[in-house]
């Protein structure tokens, strides 16, 4: 791998309350490249993705040791806020949860919250909408809430909104799970529109999605990450039997 | 067998909530019955006269809402701000555990101890004598434990996912508190609000000794001066009267009005639901 790390971890250690979830993790994502991250229910997977933003910091119960940096920054420098960081670093969800406000505030409200001049805002808004696709479909209904959107919009407003405050990296956790096929392929369309501009890290089960998406995947197992290198590597000649049974389907 | 168990459990349930059914409609017929004849627009609009043997029940219709709007003054944001700072900020300690259950035991406490507390405190020790204000903040008192108890579980059920939305565009604890979560837990808190108002107006027992009268000759010009209250009139009206059997029309009159009263701001508080949740 010649790219520029992005997201980096070194011995990166987290536990929920004594039980150890992640265990010496150590990885480096690349910049402007889709990394997927696969591995069976449980495998720790959504909580290594959810270190990157700092989610875990309101439960008092999670104990985070090592390294996490995003370029040379420390994400876990006390001096550094979490809000700076997830200023830099955006997340969709896997069940889209769109504000209870409408379209447009809910682009609007990130872009407020982070003091984005005001008179910025709606250029803003209807450029996020553009990239995530969805502008067609709403414009002319910008003010009706956003929880009447179809399920597959609901998540492109998701995106838009994470893509409006022009973050380095764009965290997806299994965001087409909740939605049918159709939907989720319109995504993925999405998705690799958006490694132009963003380092993107997705947490899959669907290896399918895996291989059609990412540039690197990285397969994890109890809370242990086993193998990363790049999609081809990883589904195409695994070094580990893990992987292997896993990518092949024998268990998981 | 089993066919015949299954219906009798069935019918068991059923029979209960048939016989808690009757006896709300008998009351409710028993009162409208007697009551509705007696009021009338002097009834609402009138001073009581002649010993409250005739007249109406005006200065308790507005003493009761002043008293409740006093009260709602003094409980809600307090409550409200308790609420937000147990639920979203103190966490789970030893300590806020304990603060929670110290809250809790405070509802179950009977109306009367917090009617002598209030004499304590605000009448006596506070000097601000028998009137509005004390009978207000006897009332907020009384209101605190339900207000928090309900606004806490109300933002207990915002769901994570959308708090999470919130933290992850970068606004701060804060802003997600303010932007996000008060806003969905909203209908919620305003229902346990209107409902523990609706509780408040119809005590008898924290007033007693802290504000209300049996007669006024105006209405309560500041919160220093004592006012009228509709149970506290209903309680003199049925037990405290010379005659008794002359002014039970009234008494019943009144009581369809305090119902009435509730029974509104219970109507207040369905519809500010209904309302949220066809904009949601």
């Amino acid at each position: 791998m010649t790219n520029n790390k992005k997201l980096s971890t070194e011995g990166l250690n987290l536990y929920f309350s004594e039980k150890h979830i992640l265990k010496d993790v150590a990885i480096g994502i690349p910049q402007n490249k889709i990394t997927a991250l696969i591995g069976p229910s449980g495998c720790g997977k959504t909580t290594l993705l959810r270190t990157f933003n700092r989610l875990h910091d309101l439960l008092d119960y999670v104990k985070i040791t090592g390294k996490v940096m995003i370029d040379d920054t420390n994400i876990y420098d006390p001096k550094i806020s979490a809000v700076e960081i997830r200023k830099r670093i955006g997340m969709v969800f896997q069940k889209p949860n769109p504000f209870p406000k409408n379209i447009y505030d809910n682009i609007a409200y990130g872009l407020k919250v982070n003091n984005t001049d005001p008179y910025r805002i709606p250029q803003l808004v209807e450029q996020s909408l553009r990239e995530s696709f969805l502008w067609d479909e709403v414009k002319d209904e910008l003010k009706k809430p956003a929880i009447q959107l179809s399920g597959g919009q609901q998540q492109r407003l998701c995106i838009a909104r994470a893509v409006a405050l022009r973050p380095e990296v764009i965290l997806m956790d299994e965001p087409c799970s909740a939605l049918d096929p159709f939907s989720s392929l319109k995504i993925e369309d999405l998705i690799r529109e958006l490694r132009k501009s963003y380092t993107v890290v997705i947490v899959t089960h669907n290896m399918q999605q895996a291989q059609r998406l990412s540039d690197y995947t990285a397969f994890m197992y109890l809370g242990q990450l086993i193998e990363f290198g790049t999609t081809k590597e990883i589904f195409n000649n695994p070094q580990h039997d893990l992987t292997k049974n896993y990518v092949t389907g024998h268990f998981g | 067998m089993k066919k015949f168990i299954n219906y009798l459990n069935w019918s068991m349930l059923a029979g209960s909530t048939i016989i808690v059914c009757l006896f709300l409609i008998v009351i409710l017929i028993e009162l409208f019955s007697k009551g509705l004849p007696a009021i009338t627009i002097d009834f609402i609009f009138k001073y009581p006269s002649e010993g409250m043997t005739k007249g109406g029940i005006f200065p308790a219709i507005i003493g009761t809402v002043l008293v409740t709007l006093l009260t709602t003054a003094f409980a809600v944001p307090f409550g409200i701000a308790c609420a937000i700072y147990l639920g979203e900020y103190a966490g789970n300690s030893r300590t806020t555990r304990l603060i929670r259950a110290a809250i809790r035991n405070l509802s179950g406490i009977p109306s009367i101890i917090y009617g002598l507390f209030g004499l304590a405190l605000f009448v006596q020790a506070m000097r601000l004598g028998t009137s509005l204000f004390s009978a207000g903040l006897t009332l907020g008192l009384l209101s605190l434990p339900y207000i928090i108890t309900t606004t806490e579980e109300s933002l207990k059920r915002v769901p994570t996912t959308t708090r999470e939305a919130a933290l992850a565009v970068g606004a701060t604890q804060f802003e997600m508190i303010k932007d996000v979560v008060l806003p969905v837990a909203l209908p919620d808190i305003l229902t346990g609000i209107v409902l523990t108002l609706s509780r408040a107006a119809g005590e008898t027992a924290p007033i007693l000794f802290t504000g209300v009268t049996f007669y006024t000759s105006g209405l309560p010009g500041s919160v220093t001066q004592e006012f009228m209250a509709l149970p506290y009139h209903l309680y003199i009206l049925s037990t405290q009267h010379q005659s008794v059997e002359q002014v039970r029309p009234l008494a019943y009159g009144t009581a369809v009005v305090l119902i009435s009263v509730v029974f509104i701001l219970n109507l207040v508080a369905f519809y500010m639901r209904y309302k949220r949740r066809r904009y949601d």
